[in-house]
């Protein structure tokens, strides 16, 4: 992997290949994240476009203080509310109300009432996931439609965390979430997505 | 959290992700750590967890799909020019 500076250096002096493998690196997220803003696949490829046109022109002016990543996501964002705003839709991230946010992490018909002598314990244990079948194509489908059917906000943090691999400082960057709020949503995504892998995988053990 | 008390199942459920992030204070750490010990179900919870973000990895988009469409390249040789850009 080139660092941030070499591939800064490397644009700026016009190296094609490298704007190249950067767009690749980087579109079908890109893709995904403004499609959470505007209307349409369409207008998610114009706010795309748009930002990289942004990325070229803010080149020059560029610092390196935050992660080129960081830095390229947050003008993405920025083009996707001005977009979203101009089409009179109402944006995830201006708005602080939380997704269901105090929603348990699990059913809690799953843990022993007050009262019991282990109050809060497993009624019963969870089972293990049979590891064979995680990486079939149709668990894979399954833990994507979870994913898409996650408020938009843990969907975002799931998403750049898991399955691109970003770190915590990078998502509340680019995001400009707390880190606190970051772990939040994480939590919440993650927890349902596994709900939803162990009624697949499990579905015995899922009922009480 | 920050009670000697020990820590239920219920409870270990919704700070897991403050666990895997190593934010937990050292207290709670230990007693996180203290419950799964002696807790097979939460054993076996936490390894879901492990599993859910394992999996996740395997839905990333291959970087090769994605291809530069052609009028991005025809902007990066624009701007390379110096030609005036639009929409900024």
């Amino acid at each position: 992997m080139r660092s941030d500076a070499e591939t800064l250096a490397a644009l700026r002096k016009g190296d094609e290949q490298v704007f190249v493998e950067l767009v690749r690196q980087h579109h079908a997220l890109m893709l995904r994240v403004a499609s959470r803003y505007v209307r349409s696949r369409t207008i998610a490829e114009e706010v795309v476009q748009e930002t990289w046109l942004g990325v070229l022109n803010g080149l020059e002016r560029f610092e390196g203080r935050a992660s080129m990543k960081t830095w390229i996501f947050r003008i993405l964002i920025n083009r996707a509310i001005t977009r979203a705003e101009r089409e009179g839709r109402t944006v995830p991230f201006s708005s602080l109300g939380d997704d269901d946010a105090g929603e348990p992490s699990v059913d809690p018909d799953r843990f022993r009432p007050e009262g019991d002598r282990y109050p809060g314990g497993w009624k019963r244990f969870p089972e293990p996931l049979p590891e064979q079948r995680l990486l079939e194509r149709e668990t894979l489908a399954m833990i994507d439609a979870a994913i898409g059917e996650l408020p938009e906000r843990q969907q975002l943090v799931i998403v750049m965390r898991d399955i691109e691999g970003w770190s915590a400082e990078e998502v509340c960057d680019s995001l400009a979430i707390s880190e606190a709020n970051q772990r939040v949503l994480l939590h919440r995504a993650r927890s349902k997505v596994r709900s939803c892998l162990e009624s697949y995988l499990n579905p015995a053990a899922v009922l009480t | 959290m920050s009670s000697a008390r020990t820590l239920t199942c219920k409870e270990l459920t919704e700070v897991l992700t403050d666990y895997f992030e190593g934010v937990m204070p050292v207290e709670d750490r230990a007693r996180f750590e203290a419950h799964l010990a002696i807790c097979e179900g939460c054993v076996t919870y936490v390894d879901h967890m492990r599993q859910v973000i394992m999996t996740a990895r395997a839905l990333r988009p291959d970087d090769v799909e994605a291809t530069a469409p052609d009028d991005l390249l025809e902007a990066f040789r624009a701007w390379k020019r110096g030609d005036p850009m639009p929409g900024t």
